[in-house]
């Protein structure tokens, strides 16, 4: 087995717990990278189908491009679709800096679907490599009643024993992803040609290397037109990946503050 | 998983406050691992808050971290050296967050010990020291911190150094290099300074590109658990992960503890050019199979000639994170591999000081102890022992929400049940007697039975026995005694005294009996039998006809008895697994009758039997 392959095992065994254990179980589609590689591991680990719901949590300030890929692959692959929208952003806490508070609405608008559709378990694509506050979590992740996180009092998990036990009103957030980084994303995705948004492919000396909302997401600069390139560009790079998501640099504790409140 | 980029996961653990978040952020930044402009970011942000610059804050990105100046989570960061990639899992140090160690750590591959130069071995250090071995992390190295704090004083080094050995020698863990190091200025981390001239070891980085990856399991017996079953179309999947060994298309697979075959009929597999038609440790595959038996999540599938043990009671190794202690009687769920199933705490046999490794005997286990304790299940389980088997010979334990605690199991002193389960003759129909038992009861006036006497050594079985035996045959009664004599000199003459011999010998006892007693005889035995299974075993051949009867007397009593000066010689430890002192003695539960020989004289216990056969045994 090379790396990719343990890689994906791993992920694999993640999702077929988290498919044993829970009925009211969805994954979370951002139509980023991550997630698309996800709902593939998914494809893979239940023989071609994806027996649980796929939901996109819509802020309706995607890029047009993301909108376009979600029709046609949520078709293409057989997905069991649930699109919901998010609380405008008057609605968010005013002491959040403006992209954070934006961010916020997410947060917000999943809350809703989850406690309108009774999801006890919600499979989302973060990494710890991505951002310093994700670097601590858990595989299965307790969220308390109001989805907050307590990362100062984190269950033990060991021996690929996850917590799947859990106090009704709480649910747990499920992240199969979490042991890969960027560069693992993009090799992965290059092996099994998994289809992407063309927006993390460089035009005219710029290219999104994480999508968000259009307002709070920013190109980098990057001339990687290739996932060969962009495979090369990020082996060399001491650019964070999250480089061009405002609501991270905002203060620095801003993400933090998402993350405990709900926020993936 | 042999790949030359494959990462190396190392845990750095150690005694609250030598330094371990301070030698993460070095080894990033000499490495040349850190993200631009992060150094820059955070000696920023020292400033801004009036502090001075930590290395450690690298890695402290959350706002509660650096208020309390500990690290309170497991954190893992990537860096490479020349050699490879690894993942450094950060575990702390703070004796509350023991559980965010052990689950740093577990996950590790080797581990890196922290020790201050200063203070020297510490709790903590020990604590950490024993969880790695008993968390099965064979590759440890030590480094002595903060060295700048000691002038670099090569005795000081020396004396903490040959502290930290003897300890982990103790408990059965070579370090493999001892470095001395100060990760606040420098020292050793990449390069050695002149600042410690007399060292001539490997620096940290040298020591962490020397340990090995993990060996593969590929090579040990088949151990694939079942995950699930699906059904999403006209295939019946059985999915999982193989732990260990391989397997192909056309195996014959035996699942325990259920004990059903079937041939592997094929490997499934989405979006690969073509269908596998084998597969080894680390994968996670889909099969199906060439007949449709009961397959369940729990299941643990192997070849059949190297099954996993069977059992209903075994040993562990323990760790507990648990707010309320682990106590003998309480009851947990156990999560063993993916089967799932509910235990009870029979004993807790010793609790263990990890600070001088000492161990006393107590009831229960507090949080953050390590003890070994037995435990019971109400059912069968399938499971290897920890030695052979890592990943099959490991549980945790969960109570209400929560994993509670963690250990590794080892089946000392009992035997692995499967012999006594499985029947390997079959297809031989029971061919029914013509005379029925009942007629021959009436022939000899009188029932029959299995008066199975069970008891420690020198409690008084064979005196009772044979006594028994002489009363009833003086009142006419078809009775006839088993023991130890007439049995292990000829039918058992092929056995030792090995828990799994034993463990024959009884069975093989059993059927005898019952075959006695079926042909109308009082049949009496006069055997140790320990363990609670193997009676209960015998009891299932011939439940109607089986009596079993505690002999009871206190091992104290046993010991001072001592007719044959076994007791004497087992304490010499010339006798291993000698019942009662290094093997257990499990007694009934629900006996027919208990004879205790330590408060009555023989004559009044051999009536007592006497006046229990005579209820028990007339023809009404």
């Amino acid at each position: 087995m090379d790396h990719l392959d343990a890689l994906e095992s791993q992920s694999i065994y993640v999702l077929r717990e988290a498919f044993n254990k829970f009925d009211k179980l969805m994954m979370l589609w951002s139509l980023g990278k991550d997630s698309n590689v996800m709902v593939w591991l998914a494809r893979k680990a239940f023989f071609g189908h994806v027996p649980f719901p796929v939901v996109h949590v819509d802020t309706e300030k995607k890029f047009p491009e993301m909108y376009a890929f979600r029709e046609r692959y949520a078709r293409e692959w057989g997905l069991n679709l649930i699109v919901d929208f998010c609380p405008p952003i008057e609605e968010m806490d005013p002491t959040l800096p403006p992209a954070a508070r934006s961010a916020a609405r997410k947060t917000y608008g999943l809350k809703n679907l989850v406690a309108k559709h009774g999801f006890t378990a919600i499979i989302a694509g973060i990494r710890r490599d991505e951002e310093g506050t994700r670097a601590k979590e858990r595989v299965f992740s307790p969220r308390g009643e109001n989805a907050e996180w307590d990362v100062r009092d984190q269950p033990p998990e060991f021996w690929d024993q996850y917590k799947t036990d859990f106090a009704p009103g709480t649910h747990l957030r499920i992240h199969p992803l979490l042991h890969w980084t960027e560069l693992d994303v993009w090799r992965y995705v290059k092996r099994e040609r998994i289809p992407l948004v063309d927006l993390y492919f460089a035009k005219s000396g710029k290219r999104y290397r994480s999508l968000g909302d259009q307002d709070i997401t920013h190109p980098v600069a990057s001339n990687a037109a290739t996932i060969d390139e962009i495979i090369a560009e990020l082996e060399t790079t001491k650019v964070p990946e999250r480089a061009g998501r405002a609501m991270d640099h905002e203060a620095e504790d801003s993400f933090e503050r998402l993350r405990a409140a709900g926020y993936m | 998983m042999a790949n030359a980029a494959q990462h190396l996961k190392i845990t750095i653990v150690g005694h609250v406050d030598h330094g371990k978040s301070t030698l993460v952020g070095r080894l990033i930044y000499e490495s040349g691992s850190l993200p631009d402009g992060k150094y820059e970011a955070i000696k920023a942000m020292s400033q801004r808050r009036g502090m001075p610059f930590e290395w450690a804050f690298l890695m402290d990105a959350l706002q509660a971290e650096r208020d309390q100046g500990i690290t309170i989570d497991t954190t893992q960061i990537r860096f490479r050296t020349r050699l490879r990639p690894y993942v450094i899992i950060d575990a702390p140090g703070h004796k509350e967050f023991l559980k965010n160690m052990v689950t740093g750590a577990a996950a590790s591959d080797a581990a890196l010990l922290v020790v201050d130069a200063r203070e020297g071995v510490q709790e903590q250090s020990r604590r950490h020291g024993y969880l790695l071995h008993l968390l099965g992390i064979s590759q440890v190295a030590v480094v002595i911190n903060k060295m700048d704090l000691v002038d670099y004083d090569r005795k000081r080094f020396d004396q903490v150094a040959s502290e930290i050995t003897q300890y982990l020698c103790d408990i059965g863990i070579t370090p493999s290099e001892i470095v001395p190091i100060s990760a606040h200025a420098g020292d050793a981390i990449a390069r050695r300074t002149d600042r410690m001239p007399w060292y001539r070891g490997a620096t940290v980085i040298e020591t962490l590109d020397r340990f090995r990856l993990p060996p593969d399991a590929v090579d040990l017996p088949l151990r694939l658990p079942v995950q699930d079953v699906y059904k999403f179309d006209d295939r019946r999947i059985v999915a999982g992960r193989i732990e260990s060994g391989r397997l192909k298309v056309g195996d014959r697979l035996l699942f325990s503890p259920v004990n059903k075959t079937a041939r592997i009929a094929s490997i499934e597999g989405w979006s690969v050019r073509s269908q596998p038609t084998e597969a080894a440790a680390g994968q996670s595959v889909g099969i199906t199979l060439d007949e449709h038996i009961f397959v369940e999540r729990g299941q643990i599938a192997s070849h059949e000639d190297r099954p996993p043990v069977e059992t209903n009671v075994f040993r562990a190794r323990l760790f507990w994170l648990g707010h309320k202690p682990l106590a003998a009687g309480s009851r947990y769920k156990m999560k063993l591999a993916t089967a799932e199933h509910q235990v009870e705490v029979q004993s807790v046999d010793r609790v263990i000081d990890v600070t001088d490794l000492s161990s006393r005997p107590s009831q229960s286990v507090a949080r953050n102890g390590v003890a070994e304790i037995t435990m019971r299940a109400r059912s069968m389980l399938a499971l290897d022992e920890f030695q052979r088997n890592h990943r099959t010979g490991r549980f945790v334990l969960v109570e209400g929400y929560d994993i509670v605690g963690g250990g590794i199991v080892s089946m000392e002193g009992y035997p692995d049940q499967r012999r006594s389960l499985t029947v390997k003759s079959q297809n031989i129909p029971n061919v029914e007697s013509q005379i029925t038992t009942e007629a021959r009861w009436r022939a000899n006036g009188h029932k029959s039975g299995i008066l199975w006497l069970t008891g420690l050594s020198g409690a008084g079985k064979t005196t009772l026995a044979q006594e028994l035996e002489r009363q009833l045959f003086r009142k006419g009664m078809h009775v006839y005694v088993l023991d130890g004599d007439n049995i292990r000199h000829g039918l058992s003459a092929d056995l030792g005294f090995s828990p799994d011999d034993r463990a024959e010998n009884i069975r093989r006892v059993g059927e005898v009996a019952a075959l006695f007693a079926r042909a109308g005889v009082v049949v009496i035995t006069a055997f140790i039998s320990p363990y609670r299974s193997d009676r209960d075993h015998v009891r299932s051949t011939a439940p109607e006809l089986f009596h079993e009867i505690h002999v009871k007397a206190d091992l104290a009593e046993c010991e001072r008895r001592d007719p044959k000066g076994l007791y004497k010689k087992a304490r010499a430890g010339q006798i291993p697994d000698f019942t009662g002192i290094s093997a257990p003695y499990e007694p009934p539960v629900s006996a027919e009758l208990v004879i205790d020989t330590g408060a009555r004289d023989v004559e009044g216990c051999v009536a007592d039997l006497v006046e229990y056969v005579g209820r028990q045994f007339a023809l009404s």
